[in-house]
């Protein structure tokens, strides 16, 4: 298991080097000017620019810049905004409230996603089945910014049973309509997930022994068939949640939340390169890791699998 | 899934001619289940009438959907206007049916690109495996790892600054090229999947035994029997890719005015839903219905291909 991780950590860090490369790239390396239209009309005060590339590093080759960021990094520093904000700051206000959010939106895929599977996997050919099947189409196919967009629209101006802003710190309860909208999409995968996988364990011998040596049926379903099927389903949850902290974008903006992906938008409207690049380059660190532990939580829920 | 595959085409046909002692290959098989599936032919129907209505939305309606009259800004549905009139008084009809062509062939070439790019990796990977496929493992994961909205955002702001106005034609480039550049690596492991096992197989082996080379093996023989799971992710994929253009362009940084796609209309109106809601419920309609029965095709195709769910 040691030295698997150690593998694994590893051959992370390529992907890491490269997404940054390329994030820092697109935003520091393509931009002609970093200083047009930064104060206004007229051009920036000599002593402004020279400060700015001091600190910023902007006389070095993009490489060069990305290495000494690299280094920042390793110490905590996300770099500074031209406004004079500590990136760090920025993020550590924005990041709770993504991860809320995030969490609420998996807590309901894992609970309306994998029972909606597990019931449609048990009845079979049934009316019930037709029903989950269908609605979690239906679901897959609306894109986030309508299911927003309606929602808030009925439920909060016309039926006004929500608020249609969220206030500036959220607590959980106030974040489960958003969180909803955003784990819409997510919660049909898991549901017909879990309704496939648990389809073809059905019938696999494992079951078929645990049915003959007098198991109930609910101790077959719950510590045979649902703890097998659940493997891709682990996996598939894992990488939702760190593509869901970044992927609020949409969501965040239609309930006016002041998450990541907010920052990000303000980020790139007010051109504060360092914004962008410190909050998409822990976004990335955040996906990887995730992906680690989903890979290493693996062997835990499957014992056929072992790592050395 | 191994059975021996020649043209699907040449099987379709013979599976359509409905010939009880004809060999039951893959397609041929995939047809007759298809046929029966009322998923399969309510989908079909919908998506010839989206076709339709991108290559000829003269057939439909003969409104301009550009020209607009201010004196009727924000009015409701009536017999004059059946969608009603969006802001700046144009035919909320006319537009929903001028903006099915753009959102389709976005959607499209988007996923045409991604099933291009991520077959021929997966495929290579799959064949060649060790270093090639660790390298090209490494390289899709930096691209898996960027959140799609995220990327899209920092890739199109590159490229285009907030507020310049960019020509159309290039704008849909960027926009199809964002979306494959940030999908290709899910169609890679589609297809490397695929491959992997493929390459095990006994007539692999008997084709290189012959003597065929890497190429051929690859395109003749192991291709032909990857495709299915690639094209059911392609069907799902052009759905979901209808719904990426539309997601870009409501955040403003996908397609712009002077072009009419679902997303642009959608975009317009999102700050005066309350005033104009009918402006938001037909392209959303048209939208969700479109990706719907693109998805329901993939899925309908999915359980006629893959045998284990029947």
């Amino acid at each position: 298991m040691g030295r698997y991780t150690l593998r694994r950590l590893l051959q992370a860090i390529p992907v890491f080097l490269g997404t940054t490369l390329m994030i820092y790239y697109l935003v520091w390396g393509l931009s002609s000017d970093p200083f047009a239209g930064k104060c206004g009309q007229r051009a920036c005060p000599q002593s402004y620019v020279d400060l700015m590339t001091k600190r910023l590093n902007l006389g070095d080759p993009v490489i060069v810049q990305w290495l000494k960021y690299l280094g920042g990094l390793f110490t905590g520093d996300f770099g500074r905004t031209f406004s004079g904000n500590e990136v760090s700051d920025l993020i550590a206000n924005a990041a709770p409230i993504s991860f809320r959010l995030a969490v609420v939106a998996v807590v309901i895929e894992i609970v309306i996603g994998i029972t909606a599977g597990v019931v449609s996997a048990l009845r079979g050919r049934s009316f019930v089945d037709s029903l989950i099947l269908i609605s979690t189409l239906f679901l897959i196919s609306l894109p986030v910014f309508v299911t927003g967009l309606v929602v808030k629209q009925v439920f909060g101006v016309e039926l006004g049973w929500i608020r249609t802003s969220v206030p500036t710190d959220p607590d959980v309860f106030q974040l489960f309509v958003p969180g909803l909208v955003l784990g819409s999409l997510s919660m049909a995968f898991v549901a017909r997930l879990t309704r496939t996988s648990m389809m073809e364990n059905t019938r696999a011998d494992f079951v078929r022994t645990a049915v003959a040596k007098g198991l109930s049926r609910r101790r077959v379903v719950v510590a045979h068939i649902l703890r097998t099927s659940l493997l891709p389903v682990v996996t598939f949850i894992g990488t939702d949640l760190g593509s869901l902290m970044g992927g609020a974008v949409v969501t965040e903006g239609v309930f006016n939340i002041r998450g990541l992906g907010g920052l990000v938008f303000q980020g790139i409207q007010r051109q504060e390169e360092a914004q962008v690049v410190g909050v998409v380059v822990l976004l990335v660190i955040i996906y990887l890791l995730v992906n680690l532990v989903v890979d290493l939580l693996y062997a835990v829920l499957d014992p056929r699998i072992r790592y050395d | 899934m191994t059975d021996t595959i020649t043209d699907p085409q040449a099987e379709a046909e013979i599976g359509s001619a409905a010939e009880p002692a004809a060999e039951a290959g893959l397609w041929s098989d995939a047809w007759k289940q298809l046929r029966r599936r009322p998923l399969f032919l309510i989908s079909g129907t919908v998506i010839v009438i989206v076709l339709l209505m991108a290559l000829f939305p003269s057939l439909f309606t003969h409104v301009d959907p550009v020209t607009g009259n201010l004196d009727q800004s924000g009015a409701d549905p009536s017999s004059d206007a059946w969608f009603g009139r969006d802001l700046y008084g144009r035919d909320v009809y006319s537009r929903t049916i001028h903006g099915a062509g753009p959102s389709l062939a976005v959607g499209l070439l988007a996923t045409i690109g991604t099933v291009l790019v991520g077959s021929l990796a997966g495929l290579v990977m799959g064949y060649a495996r060790g270093l090639t496929d660790a390298v090209l493992s490494r390289i899709a994961e930096i691209f898996a790892g960027l959140p799609f909205v995220l990327g899209g955002i920092v890739i199109l702001t590159t490229f285009n600054k907030p507020g310049e106005i960019v020509p159309a034609g290039r704008l849909i480039a960027q926009v199809v090229l964002t979306i494959v550049v940030l999908t290709w690596p899910l169609a890679m492991r589609i297809m490397r999947a695929a491959a992997l096992t493929a390459a095990q197989q006994d007539y692999v082996k008997a084709a290189r035994a012959l003597g065929a080379g890497p190429l051929r093996i690859m395109f003749r023989h192991m291709l032909p029997n990857c495709l299915a799971p690639v094209l059911v992710y392609g069907t799902i994929q052009l759905g979901v890719n209808i719904g990426a253009e539309a997601t870009l362009s409501y955040l403003g940084i996908g397609l712009k005015d002077p072009v009419v796609s679902w997303g642009v209309m959608i975009a317009e109106v999102q700050s005066r839903i309350i005033q104009m809601p009918h402006a938001l419920f037909f392209p959303a309609t048209f939208l969700v219905v479109t990706v719907l029965a693109f998805v329901m095709m993939g899925d309908a195709l999915r359980d006629a291909i893959d045998p284990r769910g029947r």
